[in-house]
């Protein structure tokens, strides 16, 4: 479920990271960022993963992986019991979103979250000339065979944290091999944002 | 994990697995014992004799104390290879190889082995028999110094912590100070939580494979029904029946109820038909294949189990609370080790929720661990059946553990080293 942007993502995050913290990664896929978190930033990583050939992928890699889904996965645990949950890529396959985002920033002090933006050119052009559900290289599955549930935009998203009251900390907008530092919710094919519970405060 | 491989496993249930390098079914290289520990022999430990008798979890005395046990694999210099196995409500310290002029290998063979799961080039695997059992531990089937007859049920109540304390003084015995892993499913799975509430100290890792950290009222009574099933035998005789015939009947509709706790839905229709049977004693005979099937297992396990030692060992699974009465996280944040929770999604006997229960108590213990929920539609039968992807988990589980320890060979440092 890696898309093809990947690398550029797990670098940004790993950025954000502090040396031997811990990470919860809630839709871990195979255990490709946890593994490169571990490996970098000595992190005590714990997985969540609803895929059975994913877990037999992550215990390969030597990570600590529950099969579980992304709805149900947090709740078990603790108030902040990690300093930072993951949803990357995950975050648009929540049955509810809004739930997941409350329960993560419960769970953990900061709260990463990457997901492919629907406003991307490439999509915007594809439904107005084509007409049809846009394909593009973050939103690579036609619409009937997607694991995505929800469809969201990078302005969608900062909405939705001022009106919850959620604070973005840090952002990183993903181009096809570069950043994207300019009109991200245009040119951006993922964003991803470090946000924390407190005053929510439009940077943008 | 390849459509052949459970194309194979589906088609043909004696071939389970087919061996990487060679593409030979595992069953066929086994026949010629390369990929097995070999000829195996049971070895004996006694201890707890009088007067410093081994005092039960009832507070009660014991002694002395027989423990059946097997190694395969060498202990290595630092004493920090060894894997405890835990066998299951009617297994035995026999786990892997064979026994001179066997046939058949020990029951969880196709985990333990070179190169298998439990790999014996690495670690040294030790099986023993649990107390209260009849396959060489101490039990109700043994002779009572004060009486010189079997106990029958003048041996005291036990527990699952009984077992498991019994198990510590063979691995002080062996000199282990402290346990790479030990692992079980069921019962088995039951020893290892019990392992690593009462030892965390003494352990690195644990598996816990289709178990619940206690019984539920369901499961309790499948066993009571089988418990009954004994005592309404004329021949049981309030457990004193050793110098005449055991309760066979009894016994045989025990495990026979058993049996049919350990398939599932599906795995029944796969193997039965619904053929009429052939020729009838009586109306009510045995006759369909299913009812062959349950009636011949029960005939066969009155020969290797001792009815006594059923009743024992269902009451100890049936009162054992790893909790013990306080919330399971409770008990579990003293753990220290690492920890692998398998569940089977057809096994209703031990279902997938008990083992979330287990998850659940890491999560709010703050323990790292890993769980998976196998697919498959064997039932609780399922873990000893569904090899390949347990293989898979628990040789990377156990890679990473012996890793973190210090590694034990080179080439795992390098494997890790990502």
């Amino acid at each position: 479920m890696q898309s093809e942007t990947a690398s550029l993502e797990h670098r940004a995050i790993l950025k954000w990271i502090r040396q031997d913290s811990s990470v919860l990664d809630l839709g871990c896929g195979n255990g490709e960022l946890l593994a490169l978190l571990v490996h970098e930033k000595r992190v005590q990583a714990q997985g969540i993963e609803i895929d059975e050939q994913a877990i037999y992928q992550c215990v390969a890699k030597g990570l600590n992986v529950f099969h579980e889904d992304i709805d149900n996965g947090l709740s078990d645990y603790a108030d902040h019991s990690f300093d930072y949950v993951i949803l990357n890529q995950s975050f648009q396959q929540a049955k509810k979103p809004d739930i997941v985002l409350k329960e993560a920033l419960r769970v953990g002090q900061e709260v990463i979250i990457g997901f492919p933006n629907f406003a991307h050119y490439q999509g915007r052009l594809q439904i107005f000339f084509k007409g049809k559900t846009p394909i593009t290289p973050s939103l690579p599955y036609a619409w009937h065979d997607t694991p995505n549930l929800h469809f969201l935009s990078i302005s969608d998203f900062i909405d939705f944290c001022l009106q919850r009251n959620v604070k973005i900390k840090e952002s990183f907008f993903v181009g096809k091999d570069k950043e994207v530092k300019r009109l991200p919710n245009l040119f951006a094919l993922a964003g991803i944002f470090l946000v924390t519970n407190g005053k929510a405060s439009n940077v943008y | 994990m390849t459509t052949l491989n459970s194309f194979i496993k589906k088609t043909n249930r004696i071939t389970q697995t087919t061996d990487k390098e060679t593409g030979l079914p595992r069953q066929m290289i086994d026949s010629e014992k390369r990929y097995s520990v070999g000829t195996v022999q049971t070895k004996y430990f006694h201890f707890a004799l009088p007067p410093n008798e081994f005092i039960l979890a009832s507070g009660e005395k014991l002694g002395p104390i027989t423990v059946a046990y097997e190694t395969y694999g060498k202990l290595n210099n630092l004493r920090s290879n060894a894997v405890l196995i835990l066998h299951a409500l009617t297994g035995d310290a026999h786990a892997a190889g064979f026994h001179k002029g066997d046939e058949k290998p020990g029951w969880w063979d196709d985990m333990i082995g070179p190169g298998k799961a439990f790999d014996t080039d690495k670690y040294f695997v030790i099986c023993s028999n649990v107390l209260g059992g009849c396959k060489g531990t101490t039990g109700p089937s043994s002779v009572n110094p004060e009486t010189a007859k079997p106990y029958g049920l003048d041996f005291p109540i036990t527990s699952i912590s009984d077992m498991v304390n019994v198990q510590k003084h063979l691995i002080d015995h062996l000199k282990i100070h402290q346990l790479l892993s030990v692992a079980g499913g069921s019962m088995g799975g039951m020893q290892a939580l019990e392992w690593l509430v009462s030892y965390p100290d003494r352990l690195k890792s644990a598996i816990v494979i289709a178990t619940a950290a206690k019984h539920s009222p369901q499961q309790i009574a499948f066993h009571e029904v089988g418990r009954q099933a004994i005592m309404a035998d004329p021949y049981w005789k309030d457990g004193h029946y050793y110098v005449g015939l055991p309760p066979a009947k009894g016994l045989s509709v025990a495990r026979m109820i058993g049996h049919i706790t350990y398939m599932s839905e599906i795995s029944m229709a796969e193997k039965f038909g619904r053929r009429p049977g052939d020729e009838k004693l009586h109306k009510f005979s045995a006759g369909s294949e299913v009812e062959d099937y349950l009636y011949n297992r029960g005939n066969h396990f009155v020969k290797r189990f001792d009815a006594n030692s059923y009743l024992y060992i269902t009451r100890a699974i049936d009162s054992f609370d790893a909790s013990q009465g306080k919330e399971l996280y409770e008990v579990f944040e003293r753990i220290k080790a690492k920890i692998l929770v398998l569940a089977f999604k057809s096994d209703w006997l031990y279902p997938a929720s008990q083992s979330r229960e287990i998850v659940k108590a890491c999560k709010l213990a703050g323990i790292a661990a890993t769980y998976c929920e196998i697919e498959s539609t064997y039932g609780h039968d399922a873990f000893l059946l569904e090899v390949e992807e347990e293989t898979h988990l628990v040789k990377h589980f156990l890679q990473r553990v012996s890793f973190e320890q210090g590694g034990i060979d080179e080439c795992e440092v390098r494997e890790y080293a990502i």
